[in-house]
């Protein structure tokens, strides 16, 4: 059994971006020899809390920090907390695919030495060795793209751990603090089991865990202690066994709530527009739902629970598995989409990552507005850019973009203004069905207003909007209906007065609390 | 708020915040023709120096006409660098379709004209197997490229039994680099002709803007319904079509053939393409700048030769034109966005 003492203290961590407090006085301990879950939303505060402790971030003044007893100086530089004994794996587990699974694991080791031969035998053997501790079963000489998806988050994790170890051999310390930032959140539907089996592992070697997990699931299954994080300051703490489900709902949404009298009978239409069937693909399994025209559909959860990967496969950017997709009269087969042919049947589709998937931002605005819409300003062999320029000059203007001119490269343009380019691309075709990816994601509150007027007043004419989005106060702004999303699959549909923030928050988190009242 | 109050007609801010581009409308504009200047600076220097011999009208157009074969290939690598590709294999297209033109002519006795067409053909069917190896097998452009060059300077070589051949018939020759008006010969014509098409097919059609936003992201042209593999094939295959042109162009230059006669256009070619991404149309891959930075380049040998400089200036000069064109272009992206390369900072 190994010494239950604090292996880091963490107390009066701060920390103020611009006006708001992202982290305001909070304080955590985690002890050897535990796993410590770390539970909250989007915004509450963990990742900037991770951060100060990989030496991101500087906390305010009057953070202290206390590690296996000895007191650390605030701010951390970057990569001190290797020194300190701490490792940290993300949620991008940071391999390298196409190699193998010893070079991934001794990477770090290997980026010490020079000239120094590898002696590739023993490399080896100390793997296999090391494998066999965690209770992982693969060659060591098999490239890591052959592993299955939930060994690779073990393979990281299990290289951290002996990282740490070689270091603290060197230094004389004995413990070792693995953070675990959202290790399963790429995980749809797997064998995270065997994974827990991992991280009790490292506990046993005498390490502590800090588990970083939106997913209550996991907390409960292989945390000793929790702590929980709302806007910035710690709601709850303690014995995770002296937590039921419902009271981490409760601190993680903040406040607890009656559940509604059975909603109102919402008229619901039933000419629907748009019909999705048995969607299934990469981290989705036998999606169905229907949009009505003017109706504006929401679809939320967890990172990694598929609602974000269902846009790219209505477009056909993503090859779904199987599916159909009915719009008015017209069936498609999903598996055979394309982008090309979903466009011409009136889908359009605003992808998330603005610069990387929307436009291109070294061009002009008018080049990236006017890019699907090239063909009607070709006449007579000529490009008429002018035209095209004015074209995308009143396109801009009408939804309201600052400054209104076409000839800027679009990067030029704040976050908002560049959203709302994209929003004139795609609206300028008149859709049937406009799919909207994290649409009010970094951009500023006034454009934020606009942008759900665009939406709002493109719905009212009589179009279908998809929102996929994991911000759940926009949802509940914009939509009404959400459909609820967790592991691939839609669990939950929310309509009428049940769109509210807190419920698709709850609802993401797997709470049953309402199934019981 | 409604949209409606957004809407109406553009207010008088909209004209205060407008164009942060007017004021450095000056700016722009030199550095949009930066490389004109650059260019008469060398004529003025030059001229200074060499006053003789340099400032000759036949000297002017010799550079004109003999250039004619650097310009069209330039204009095949503007078409396969605007889809972000690289075509390495350009300038041995350009031997294989001089030398098919001077072996079935001169050798075969075959008429001109479908000599012309057997080398063209060629020319396309390199593009297209260039097409399938980048398109459909995935290969990188470079490499694809590159083997493909080696492959077809073999069989340039294998045709040729390694020798030069002369005896191009005399229509090509008179069609080609006999002086016409003004001592311009209808060589030159042609390459202001295709650089011409060129210009107008990637500035205005909706193809050539496809086309660019292919080169520029992949991601972006396919999310916005674009039929991104088959404009990537288009422009390998229109690559090596102007290549075999060019190849076509320098039979007719020299009457005759030299199996190696690509290599020394290979380096020139990118030097003058990347040179000509910095200017008429900054940070774009375009037909006239191109135009220009051939000539600039020429122009700058021309005058070191004249120098009695020796001919391993040519290396110097046209290597270390790439090697500052490519730097400045990159120099000039960077000051203009902002965002970290995490990749670059190592330790």
């Amino acid at each position: 059994m190994p010494e239950v003492t604090a292996i880091l203290e963490a107390r009066h961590f701060s920390k103020r971006f611009g006006g708001t407090l992202a982290l305001d006085d909070v304080a955590l301990t985690v002890d050897g020899g535990t796993v410590h879950g770390l539970v909250g939303h989007n915004g509450s505060g963990k990742s900037t809390l991770i951060k100060i402790l990989a030496g991101y971030h500087a906390p305010e003044p009057g953070a202290e920090l206390t590690i296996d007893g000895a007191p650390v100086r605030l701010p951390l530089a970057p990569g001190r907390f290797r020194d300190l004994g701490m490792a940290f794996v993300h949620q991008d587990p940071g391999l390298i695919a196409s190699l193998s699974v010893v070079e991934n694991l001794r990477i770090g080791n290997l980026a010490q030495r020079r000239l120094a031969p590898i002696a590739w035998r023993d490399e080896v053997r100390h793997c296999e060795a090391l494998l066999a501790e965690f209770g992982m079963s693969c060659d060591p000489r098999a490239a890591v793209e052959t592993l299955l998806p939930w060994q690779r988050p073990m393979l990281a994790i299990i290289r951290a751990v002996d990282e740490t170890r070689a270091l603290l051999r060197q230094t004389g310390q004995h413990r070792g603090l693995l953070v675990l930032d959202e290790p399963t959140s790429n995980l749809a539907d797997s064998n995270v089991g065997q994974l827990f089996d991992v991280v009790r592992r490292v506990q046993a070697a005498g390490f502590g865990v800090l588990f970083v997990s939106h997913d209550l699931d996991e907390i409960l299954a292989v945390t000793d202690h929790v702590t929980v994080l709302r806007d910035g300051r710690v709601a709850g703490s303690g014995a995770t066994s002296g937590f039921s489900r419902g009271d981490l709902v409760r601190l993680i949404v903040g406040h607890a709530i009656v559940p509604t009298a059975r909603a109102e009978p919402v008229e619901m239409r039933t000419d629907h527009l748009v019909a999705v069937q048995g969607l299934s693909g990469p981290g989705v399994r036998d999606v169905g739902f229907s949009v009505a025209p003017g109706e504006i559909l929401g679809c939320s959860g967890l990172i990694g629970s598929g609602f974000a990967e269902i846009g790219p496969m209505l477009i056909g950017a993503v090859p779904a598995w199987r599916g159909r997709l009915r719009l008015g009269t017209r069936t498609m087969d999903l598996a055979a989409l394309t982008p090309a042919r979903a466009i011409a049947a009136g889908i359009s589709y605003v992808p998330g990552e603005r610069l990387r998937e929307g436009c291109i931002g070294e061009l002009s605005v008018a080049e990236n507005v006017a890019l699907p819409v090239l063909g009607r300003f070709f006449r007579a062999g000529w490009l008429h850019r002018r035209a095209l320029a004015s074209h995308a000059r009143a396109q801009i203007t009408r939804l309201g973009v600052r400054p209104a001119d076409p000839a800027l490269a679009l990067e030029a343009l704040s976050g908002g203004n560049q959203q709302k380019v994209l929003l004139a691309k795609w609206l300028q075709l008149e859709p049937r069905l406009l799919i909207l990816q994290e649409p009010t994601q970094g951009v500023d509150v006034g454009a934020r207003e606009q942008i759900f007027t665009i939406i709002r007043e493109f719905a009212a004419r009589g179009g279908s909007v998809l929102c996929l989005s994991g911000d759940h106060e926009q949802l509940a702004m914009l939509c009404g209906r959400v459909l609820i999303f967790r592991r691939g699959r839609v669990t939950r549909e929310l309509t009428g007065s049940e769109v509210t923030k807190e419920r698709i928050a709850h609802e993401c988190l797997g709470s049953d609390v309402y199934a019981a009242a | 708020m409604s949209v409606s109050d957004l809407t109406s007609t553009p207010r008088p801010d909209d004209k205060t915040a407008a164009p942060p581009s007017r004021q450095s409308a000056f700016g722009q504009f030199c550095h949009r023709y930066a490389l004109l200047f650059a260019w008469a600076a060398t004529i003025a220097i030059f001229g200074v120096l060499e006053p003789e011999s340099f400032l000759q009208i036949q000297n002017f157009t010799s550079i004109f006409n003999s250039q004619a074969v650097l310009v069209v290939l330039t204009c095949s690598l503007v078409l396969t660098l605007t889809s972000s590709e690289y075509d390495l294999s350009a300038a041995s297209v350009l031997s294989l379709s001089a030398m098919l033109v001077a072996v079935l002519n001169a050798q075969l006795q075959v008429p001109v004209g479908w000599a012309i067409l057997v080398a063209i053909a060629a020319g396309l069917l390199v593009g297209t197997i260039n097409g399938v190896l980048v398109v459909i097998v995935g290969i990188e452009s470079i490499i694809a490229t590159l083997g493909m060059g080696s492959l077809v300077a073999g069989i340039t070589l294998w045709i040729s039994h390694s020798n030069m051949i002369s005896g191009i018939s005399n229509t090509l020759v008179s069609l080609v680099i006999v002086p016409r008006l003004f001592g311009i010969s209808l060589g030159f014509v042609y390459a202001v002709a295709i650089a011409a098409l060129l210009w107008y097919f990637l500035t205005y059609t909706p193809l050539g803007r496809q086309l660019l936003f292919v080169g520029r992201g992949r991601r972006v042209a396919r999310l916005s319904g674009l039929a991104v593999g088959r404009l990537r094939f288009g422009a390998m295959v229109g690559g090596s079509f102007l290549a075999s042109i060019a190849g076509v162009l320098y039979a007719g230059t020299s009457a005759s053939a030299d199996p190696n006669s690509g290599d020394s256009f290979m380096l020139p070619a990118f030097a003058a393409a990347f040179l000509g991404s910095t200017s008429i149309v900054p940070g774009r891959f375009n037909a006239w700048g191109s135009f220009a930075a051939v000539y600039f380049l020429v122009t700058g040998i021309y005058g070191l030769s004249l120098m009695g400089i020796q001919v391993f200036v040519q290396n110097l000069f046209y290597g270390g034109a790439l090697i500052i064109a490519v730097a400045l272009s990159i120099l000039v992206r960077r000051s203009e966005t902002r965002e970290p390369d995490i990749a670059k900072d190592g330790n």
